[in-house]
């Protein structure tokens, strides 16, 4: 792509976000967001009591494994989903039970890139139209001169702008990989929820679009909510890391400190656990912590803390009090967290050896 | 004892952790071709791939998708489809030549000398049994037993795969079972024959790290116990790093690098082993900006002359006369015993490696 590309020339737009009522708000809030499903008579807490703020250009990283409620919370943010309790607050307005006449227009700001590229792009239809059809639904440009901005977005994203006649099955996982981002960038979104949008790609392609997201990123300056289970890309690509598990948040806070000293047991888990190619090139080996055990069902959550099935710092407590999303103070030997690095754990304190080399 | 140039001689890991006594290779291909006709012309998926794997040792297969890995192993296994596959080369298996075997034959040989673990186990798994039943199935393909004895051993199996309360979970069904634990089940329901050689096609790939974590170790330790040697398929370097001694690096249907585990990861000395690495984003290190490998892998039905790897390769200028494009590389020794081999023209990929890329891997 062409990194001189200026940014295309804002268009008349009918459609407008009304503006914010507080209009010092985060870009992004979400408070307290449950999401429940029922199974015939359970009720499923797939995300149950998930905040966090995001502001203007920023990246969060949602990580943790299956069934944590990662992707529940992005279909949540992008209302594909509507929320069982809790507010999501974009630039102050609440979205949460927004009809979906009211939420159009916090649609056009708000977009998904998808994990399969195979699947979310429609096989019957054109690269131009699948492109098009975002700048037509939101009256982007006027009716019937899409195409010059369809071109324009095709090479944006490194593709042949001669191609907006082809069809899905003409490119390879990357390049419709790439299509979907087009679809996602023409309405010059604010937000980006990229849901696993490199994990069904090859290492080398998977590299080229993460560095084509970074571009998209330094470029138009939009944030990103970046759901991944594979905790490389995602420190690659975040300022922010949330760790999720069985639908709350276990840790957060910056980059820095999530990787070089996380403090909850299942982030120090989860490090622990991914395979690292540098031990080859002398790497000092790194602690292995194996946690025993399955995920417990959301549909019936340990009391208490949720992970303390599966901890070995576990004790009493740990069943009757759930530990709070918090920051924590230093003292009695430990050094605290990080500025803005919170930890729902009681026994939160840095990892004794090194989970990860430096 | 005379080495042929694409082989993997057993050595002793460089840690000293040696596994299983070096004796004559359990599985030996040589020379093997697979190509099968589609309506798009012939895919030829594999080409001239030869390499030798012994008892209690761990060979990789790396590669991306279309690279020709999996056709490989599934080859040994002899699942290929017999009516129109082209295949020619060698494989054989303790002793016993696979390629142009009778189904019958075959059938005996699978399970017992071979057996193979998928990536999805919840589709390599009947849905309609129980995966007591299926486990009992296949044990008693191979051994005359009775149902009783056949049971008794698929709760041997789930015990010593890790599965808590074996006898009773013998009574579920595979969707009964997490992830993990279905992934637990098939490796019992593949190791319950004591097969020689273990088959693992990405078999961690749709699994949590957590849980992939678990099932290595579980791999590792089966063969420890049993002694069995083991061909690991995958496209994840950092699981190379964990599990194997032996590494063959493929592209476009064809063998690009092979030899011990850690001197290939460590000093590779192809062009696309060092676009791999340099690919990957890693959880330690630099957050620099990924040095991704240019353009897509080919298709094997248009595999590129020359060198397969000469379209994407940063390096073919430094080699004379249009050679990359032209002339395919052998797969040359680049010891003086032989145990590692690369196929690239480059004269000095070891200073390349030094110079070029080892400060960028951080």
């Amino acid at each position: 792509m062409n990194p001189h590309q200026p940014f295309p020339a804002p268009v008349q737009v009918s459609n407008e976000v009304p503006s914010p009522e507080r209009p010092d708000a985060p870009l992004l809030d979400l408070r307290d967001l449950s999401k429940h499903f029922a199974v015939g008579r359970q009720r499923l807490r797939a995300v149950d009591g998930v905040s966090f703020s995001l502001a203007e250009g920023e990246t969060l990283g949602l990580v943790g494994e299956s069934g944590c409620g990662k992707t529940t919370v992005g279909r949540l943010i992008t209302r594909l989903l509507e929320p069982t309790a809790g507010q999501i607050l974009y630039r102050g307005v609440d979205l949460a039970h927004l009809r979906e006449r009211e939420m159009r227009p916090y649609r056009r700001e708000i977009q998904l890139i998808f994990q399969d590229p195979y699947s979310s792009l429609n096989p019957r239809h054109t690269v131009g139209t699948i492109v098009g059809t975002a700048l037509r639904t939101h009256d982007i440009v006027p009716k019937g001169e899409e195409l010059p901005r369809v071109r324009e977005l095709l090479d944006v994203v490194g593709l042949n702008p001669e191609h907006y006649n082809r069809y899905p099955h003409e490119f390879s996982g990357g390049q419709r990989q790439r299509i979907g981002i087009a679809r996602a960038l023409a309405t010059r979104p604010k937000l980006i929820v990229a849901d696993e949008p490199v994990s069904a790609l090859d290492v080398s392609i998977q590299a080229q679009v993460m560095n084509l997201l970074q571009d998209l990123r330094r470029e138009f300056g939009m944030a990103f909510v970046f759901i991944a289970h594979d905790l490389g890309v995602v420190r690659h690509f975040c300022d922010r890391v949330a760790v999720m598990y069985l639908g709350r948040i276990a840790e957060s806070g910056p980059r820095e400190a999530i990787y070089g000293a996380p403090q909850h047991p299942y982030t120090q888990a989860l490090l622990s656990a991914v395979p690292d190619v540098g031990v080859v090139r002398g790497t000092p080996p790194k602690v292995r912590i194996r946690l025993t055990g399955d995920v417990p069902s959301p549909a019936d959550p340990p009391s208490g803390c949720r992970f303390r099935t599966r901890c070995w710092k576990a004790q009493d407590v740990c069943a009757t009090i759930e530990p709070p999303l918090e920051e924590k103070s230093p003292g009695a030997g430990q050094p605290g967290t990080a500025p803005g690095q919170r930890a729902a754990c009681h026994f939160a304190e840095p990892p004794k050896a090194a989970i990860l080399a430096a | 004892m005379t080495v042929h140039s694409g082989d993997v001689v057993t050595t002793p890991r460089s840690d000293g952790a040696s596994r299983g006594p070096d004796g004559p290779p359990y599985l030996a291909v040589r020379d093997l071709s697979v190509a099968f006709p589609t309506a798009d012309g012939e895919v030829r998926a594999v080409r001239d791939l030869s390499f030798s794997l012994a008892l209690g040792r761990t060979l990789a297969i790396v590669g991306e998708s279309g690279s020709g890995k999996s056709v490989a192993s599934l080859s040994i296994m002899g699942l290929h489809d017999r009516g129109s596959t082209r295949m020619s080369g060698s494989i054989t298996l303790g002793g016993h030549e696979i390629v142009g075997m009778s189904p019958e034959e075959l059938r005996h040989h699978r399970g017992v000398a071979a057996s193979m673990v998928f990536q999805d186990p919840l589709t390599s798994l009947h849905p309609y049994f129980t995966v007591g039943n299926q486990i009992v199935e296949a044990y008693r393909a191979h051994h005359r037993v009775n149902k009783r004895q056949a049971r008794e051993r698929a709760v041997d199996m789930l015990a010593r795969v890790g599965i808590p309360n074996p006898r009773r979970r013998l009574g579920d069904y595979p969707h009964q079972f997490s992830g993990g634990m279905r992934q637990r089940v098939m490796i019992a329901m593949a190791l319950v024959n004591d097969p020689k050689l273990l088959i693992a096609d990405e078999p961690t790939t749709a699994l949590d790290v957590t849980v992939q974590a678990q099932i290595l170790d579980l791999i590792r330790d089966l063969q420890r116990d049993f002694g069995s040697a083991v061909l690991f398929i995958t496209h994840d370097l950092g699981v190379v790093a964990e599990i194997a001694d032996d590494l063959l690096v493929m592209y476009g249907g064809r063998c690009m690098e092979q030899g011990p585990m850690r001197t290939i990861l460590g000093r590779p000395l192809h062009p696309y082993t060092w676009g791999l690495l340099l690919s990957v984003p890693a959880v330690s290190g630099e957050t620099d900006r990924l040095r991704p490998i240019p353009g897509a892998p080919p298709s094997l039905l248009a595999v590129p002359s020359g060198c397969p790897f000469h379209p994407r390769c940063a390096y073919r200028d430094r080699v004379p006369y249009d050679q990359c494009r032209e002339v395919l590389p052998d797969l040359y020794p680049r010891t003086a015993d032989g145990t590692r081999t690369s196929r690239c023209h480059l004269a000095d990929p070891e200073r390349i490696f030094t110079s070029d890329v080892l400060p960028r891997l951080s």
